[in-house]
């Protein structure tokens, strides 16, 4: 085109394309400039996270004699323990996430429901434990789970039971002392997704005769869910990488992946062999959080980038 | 107590690492060992003496054990002299050529187990595993040895087995089948393993930290347990209902080295030598369980005679109990920990 014929129409605005160009260059010109303040942060990430994964990943293809071999890998298919520990990993995640959800979103939604000044107050209940460490919160779980413990005690005290209950040291002990520590992880990110929730959707759904049952099911409710996504995800993965009240309350039964990595790292000479443990629960978490970013949408694993 | 909460150790390992001085003046030494009451036991019976005599200054350190030595050496970094380390991870170290050699025209090996003097590690002390049980459950017919903790039917109760430390676990099921202390050794591991596998069931817990035995059996949570002396008898000391002896006890020695590339090995050498020297070693059981690696201790007349009895390293005591042999676990750890890993996770 030409552009003494094209430059301006007849209105004499300028030509469109000219503008495309400028604005082109513009924007070009923003986003190396966001890209310069961007780097310090993508160096940090890129010297912290992806150079020592890398090695990571690195170091776990050499075997006892610095070889290069799959012999850290093929461990966990020549010992049964190996996969037991990580069926246990996603046994514990599972159960403690589910139990998070079902102490959680009743939690959250009170909060969500309460005024202002009771919501403050409530959520110091919810934030101070977040804040205690964990190994102390562990503790306190044994000292009242525990075969003489306060629960038991209670109990047989009050003639319910004959013969202590076995609370400590097992499976269901990891369980709720894990599930004490995630329940902050679950409602906060649900508590704030509930709050953004418009009032007027919900009177508008009673307006046209909805019962308050049918508003939360039909309205409330799948407006919560991706709060709720991100929640399970954060505690989920979290979950997975647990070291501390496992190691403590499971009684040396419940052995999870990180407990798991602890124990190959000292038994073995070459670093490789605990390294593998860790890029392989690095590769099945990323599988699950791109399993869920599709089952769940963007929405749920990138919520917080959103905010 | 070579095991404890790894991502504790690591954080305060961490901290030391970051706050430490790179290159120390020649006349100081870092020296690294457990922590706790039993490192505060080794400042005053053999750091503090060694420094005032030796005219250096003894900067202290906590490890977790072969692992933090190995990240130091293969990572180039060593800023530990001398360290300490269970016996069975002083003979793979070795394997690994972690170590600096010892120099015995300097350090004198006399006294001490000729088990314990290889070329680049040296006995320190030594921990003993003992059966301990709960007297208010028990009276003093409790559990007096391991065929017993193994008898679910004629000691009913919850037990508590270490779940961390394989090669005490292995050793004392050997014991448990009926095998004399002297014959424990070498380990028949499958045998072990089947004796493991029998009372499995009965395990409550598996334990893997000293403190943790000591939880177990202070709080009742468990009726008996195997457990570090120096653990059990703290428990005693507090006053808890508790029994135990050295029969049948397995008894594990700790041993010091220097990491190689260690940049003040000859004053480490210097160092080392006082604390393994009788009149030092014998400072340590006034502080702590933990017996000293130098029979010529008990000559020296610095302890008292009714200390000796409760001391696991005393000639009387040795004779009861099963030593652990470190170079038998350099060339079976791996497989037998993995074994017994497969075997108590089932």
């Amino acid at each position: 085109m030409s552009v003494a014929s094209a430059s301006l129409d007849h209105a004499g605005r300028p030509d469109a394309a000219l503008n495309t160009d400028a604005l082109r260059a513009d924007a070009r010109r923003e986003a190396r400039g966001l890209l310069a303040l961007l780097s310090p942060g993508l160096v940090l990430v890129f010297a912290v996270i992806i150079v020592p994964i890398g090695w990571l990943f690195w170091l776990s293809l050499f075997d006892e004699s610095g070889e290069l071999s799959a012999a850290n890998y093929a461990r966990f298919f020549e010992q049964a323990s190996y996969i037991k520990t990580f069926v246990t990993t996603f046994k514990v995640a599972f159960t403690v996430t589910g139990a998070c959800v079902l102490l959680g979103y009743p939690l959250a939604y009170m909060l969500s429901q309460l005024p202002r000044r009771a919501v403050s107050i409530c959520l110091i209940f919810v934030i101070l434990p977040f804040w205690t460490s964990v190994l102390v919160r562990t503790y306190a779980w044994l000292v009242i789970l525990q075969r003489k413990g306060l629960v038991n005690t209670w109990l047989m005290d009050l003639g319910v039971i004959g013969q202590p209950l076995p609370l400590a040291n097992n499976f269901a002990s990891v369980v709720i002392g894990m599930t004490h520590i995630m329940l902050p992880f679950l409602v906060l990110p649900l508590y704030a997704s509930m709050r953004t929730i418009d009032v007027d959707c919900l009177r508008a759904g009673m307006n046209l005769g909805a019962s308050p049952a049918a508003t939360f099911r039909q309205i409330f409710f799948p407006l919560s869910l991706p709060g709720l996504a991100s929640g399970v995800v954060i505690v989920f993965v979290l979950c997975l990488g647990f070291f501390v009240t496992p190691a403590l309350m499971g009684g040396g039964k419940v052995i999870m992946w990180a407990m798991r990595m602890e124990q190959t790292t000292s038994l073995y000479s070459n670093w490789g062999a605990g390294a593998a443990l860790g890029v392989v629960l690095l590769a099945v978490t990323l599988a699950l959080l791109g399993l869920f970013h599709r089952l769940l949408g963007a929405r749920a694993t990138g919520v917080w980038s959103e905010r | 107590m070579t095991k404890r909460l790894r991502i504790q150790g690591m954080v305060i390992a961490g901290l030391l690492a970051s706050v430490a001085v790179p290159a120390a003046a020649a006349d100081t030494i870092t020296v690294a060992s457990w922590g706790g009451t039993y490192q505060e036991a080794q400042t005053k019976a053999f750091f503090d003496p060694t420094a005032k005599e030796l005219g250096i200054t003894i900067k202290q350190d906590t490890t977790n054990g072969l692992d933090d030595v190995r990240l130091q050496v293969t990572g180039n970094a060593v800023k530990w002299d001398i360290t300490e380390l269970g016996a069975d991870e002083c003979a793979r170290g070795s394997k690994e050529g972690l170590f600096e050699k010892l120099d015995y025209n300097v350090i004198d090996k006399s006294g001490i187990n000729p088990k314990l003097v290889h070329d680049d590690w040296v006995g320190i002390s030594y921990t003993s595993v003992v059966l301990i049980y709960r007297t208010d459950v028990f009276g003093d017919k409790g559990p007096k040895t391991w065929a017993d903790f193994w008898d679910v039917q004629k000691f009913p109760g919850r037990r508590a087995l270490s779940g961390s430390q394989a090669t005490e676990t292995l050793s004392v099921a050997a014991l448990a089948k009926g095998i004399p202390i002297d014959k424990v050794y070498p380990v028949d591991i499958d045998g072990a393993l089947q004796s493991v596998d029998k009372v499995k069931g009965h395990i409550d817990a598996w334990w893997t930290s000293g403190a943790q035995a000591m939880q177990l059996v202070k709080d009742g949570e468990v009726d008996m347990a195997s457990i570090w002396n120096g653990r059990a008898g703290t428990l005693r000391k507090e006053g808890a209902p508790v029994s135990f002896s050295f029969d049948q006890g397995v008894l594990t020695a700790d041993c010091m080295v220097v990491p190689k590339g260690s940049k003040n090995k000859d004053i480490a050498m210097k160092a080392l030598a006082k604390f393994v020297s009788p009149d030092l070693q014998a400072n340590l059981p006034l502080y702590v369980d933990n017996g000293p690696a130098n029979e010529k201790a008990f000559e020296t007349g610095k302890i008292p005679q009714d200390r000796i009895k409760d001391i696991n390293s005393a000639p009387e005591n040795v004779k009861k109990q099963v030593l652990q042999d470190p170079a038998f676990w350099r060339d079976t750890l791996v497989e037998a920990t993995e074994k017994f890993n497969n075997l108590i996770q089932q």
